[in-house]
């Protein structure tokens, strides 16, 4: 998978979990520019993408991401395993 | 029956709750509660309810419950759920001494129950208790079973301790969160990864389900609850048509995959002894339908277990309507299994409120599956509830009588009715509560009384009580009426309550019920009958209740003058112990 496809599947899965239709991801996006993405949410995020792509991650990445960009690396790297 | 994922009880929140039914709520957990919360108000959506959640701090509980100015007192919940977890308790248990450790039930159990007084003590409300799910520590291995200083052994006497308290404490309720485990598993009611950064004990998976399981205690204590389950036959009951294989050859039993259906027979059987009431609605001739109940040997079901028996060519979605005409009660109180999609989909559509299981392809799943959906919460059990499936098939063969009268009079004539009316006292104080939290069409208030409450009017000089049984010529209803009056003035008396079973409307049984109040009231020299009427989504029946008894609506109130009062006609006849 590409990495703009996989921002896209990604970014589908804010706006699905996050109900928020206007949501459009880049790889610099933070937890600060998105409104409704709090600690809260961010786990439903991780349970979403873990059942999306069938991967599962592990306790330390899920608080170490700085950004969608190193998100989406991780899953990748996942994926290409 | 559609169940809900947490994503579509989140996306309830943002839906418009104003006009649902509101209850208060307090959650204190000592892990994280917010997913937990967002669950049980999306979940109250669903089925009609807004719930308004107090959710106190992280790990606030005893401060919450021991500090008199608390939000938790200030907020004044009607239910409150305490949630301690078995991560939490393991933690304290590892830090124990031997001697300790052997104790340890002794003294959780005693915590638990000063918390319940404490509250109880400040304000009147439910109690709903989470236990503990079990977690195998493997310190000891199965020898844990065999020490008390094993977590394992202080962990599952704490669960059965907290049976005990339960069936001590009227208002101590408990959700059973360990047989959901037992049921779904422990890998699918946790999340590692997720705990680990969060204290959130639950997976998203599991949150809708044990959301559900707490509405379900809620619901079922104020009286919302499954009564009754209607049931096909063919493919249902037993495999096979009993029209085309013939009795012989109907699986049930050892005959082919019969076991599965001895099983799930064996299942209603038990719900049918404890009160839930059995229909039949089957595609049939009634006398074939019949025919297994009374002589097939395997049959675990007789006729005498089911208290209406439909069996015709018409369209289910009708003899389920005739079903409910003969029950009384509301659509929403009835689940129907039926193993036939088009059949299922068909009473659905017409009758939106009844409940109809998704039942799987494979019998073999079906007992597994219907007991997932625990469909039948209920909040109380008296002996009573065991004699309900008589009553209703006494029902059955009045309404058959009914429709040899062609006037009414006559027909109430016939029946004999006698009625026995006693003030509150300690035998009938469990069924006078009961009816109070049940009841909820010929209800005028609906104020719902606990057993605690209905003992403190009965011993309430200010207060006059009625209990009113009624049985004619086919058996017995048992108490089906009961009027609380409250004196309010010198000579003025107000009906705080005034509720009637639906099963004996159309007997005249509240001319009767005033006939007593006015003499009663005469007796203690009372001028001015009160009452009024609380209007719910239920109780619409009740609307003109007064108005039909002849009392004038005057400043807000109604009123009956007893000295202008004129007998009222029944055909009742008293037996009284007043």
């Amino acid at each position: 998978m590409g990495e703009n496809e996989l921002l896209n599947q990604v970014n589908k899965i804010f706006i699905d979990v996050l109900d928020n239709e206007d949501i459009i991801l880049t790889k610099n996006t933070t937890a600060k520019d998105v409104t409704e993405w709090d600690s809260l949410t961010h786990i439903q995020l991780i349970v979403a993408i873990e059942k999306h792509f069938k991967i599962r991650f592990i306790s330390s990445e899920i608080r170490n991401w700085k950004n969608v960009g190193e998100m989406c690396l991780c899953i990748a790297n996942k994926l290409n395993k | 029956m559609h169940s809900p994922t947490f994503q579509e009880l989140k996306k309830n929140l943002k839906k418009d709750f104003s006009g649902l039914n509101k209850i208060k709520v307090a959650v204190l957990g000592d892990s994280a509660t917010q997913l937990y919360v967002q669950a049980i108000r999306g979940y109250g959506y669903e089925i009609g309810v807004s719930f308004e959640i107090l959710e106190a701090d992280y790990d606030q509980i005893e401060r919450q419950i021991y500090d008199p100015a608390s939000e938790l007192f200030e907020f004044s919940p009607e239910f409150i759920i305490i949630f301690y977890s078995t991560n939490k308790l393991l933690k304290t248990f590892v830090n124990l001494s031997n001697s300790e450790k052997s104790t340890f039930t002794k003294f959780q159990i005693e915590k638990f129950k000063n918390l319940y007084i404490s509250i109880l003590s400040s304000i009147s409300c439910k109690i709903l208790f989470f236990n503990f799910t079990e977690l195998n520590d493997s310190v000891f291995g199965n020898y844990a079973n065999k020490t008390d200083v094993s977590f394992i052994y202080q962990l599952r006497f704490i669960n059965f301790e907290l049976m005990n308290l339960a069936l001590q404490l009227k208002n101590f309720f408990i959700i059973d969160a360990n047989i959901l485990q037992s049921q779904y598993g422990h890998k699918f009611i946790t999340d590692n990864n997720i705990y680990i950064n969060t204290e959130l004990l639950f997976s998203i998976d599991f949150l809708p389900i044990i959301a559900k399981n707490t509405l379900d205690i809620i619901q079922s204590i104020n009286g919302r609850f499954n009564k009754c389950l209607i049931l096909d036959l063919d493919n249902t009951l037993w495999g096979g048509i009993i029209g085309d294989d013939g009795i012989e050859n109907i699986q049930i039993g050892d005959l082919g995959i019969g076991k599965v259906f001895s099983e799930l027979q064996l299942w209603i059987k038990q719900l049918k002894q404890r009160g839930i009431i059995l229909a039949i609605c089957s595609k049939n001739d009634e006398e074939k339908a019949k025919d297994p109940f009374e002589k097939h040997p395997d049959m675990i079901l007789r006729l005498e277990d089911i208290a209406v028996f439909i069996a015709n060519w018409n369209n289910k979605a009708d003899n389920i309507r005739h079903i409910q005409n003969i029950l009384n009660i509301s659509f929403d109180s009835m689940v129907f299994l039926d193993d036939s999609p088009f059949e299922r989909d068909l009473v659905r559509t017409h009758i939106p409120d009844i409940k109809v299981p998704e039942l799987p392809v494979d019998p073999a799943d079906y007992l597994n599956y219907l007991r997932t959906l625990n469909l039948f919460e209920t909040a109380s059990f008296t002996e009573e509830d065991e004699q309900r499936t008589i009553q209703y098939q006494e029902e059955a063969k009045r309404s058959i009588i009914q429709q040899q009268f062609t006037n009414e009079r006559d027909y109430l004539k016939s029946l004999e009715m006698v009625s026995m009316v006693e003030p509150f006292n300690t035998f009938n104080i469990p069924r006078v509560s009961q009816l109070s939290q049940r009841s909820n069409q010929f209800n005028l208030r609906t104020i719902r009384y606990s057993e605690e409450d209905v003992k403190k009017i009965a011993y309430n000089k200010d207060y006059q009580t009625f209990a009113f049984s009624l049985r004619d010529k086919f058996g017995d209803y048992g108490l089906i009426s009961l009027v609380i009056c409250n004196k309010i003035g010198y000579q003025t008396l107000f009906i705080d309550t005034w509720i009637m079973s639906c099963r004996v409307l159309k007997r005249y049984m509240e001319n009767f019920t005033l006939n007593i109040l006015v003499q009663k009231a005469k007796e203690s020299c009372i001028t001015e009958l009160q009452g009024e009427y609380l209007p719910t989504v239920k109780n619409k029946i009740v609307k003109d209740h007064y108005q039909n008894l002849g009392f004038i609506f005057k400043e807000n109130i109604w009123r009956l003058s007893i000295m202008t009062y004129i007998e009222k006609p029944c055909f009742i006849k008293l037996k009284s112990k007043l």
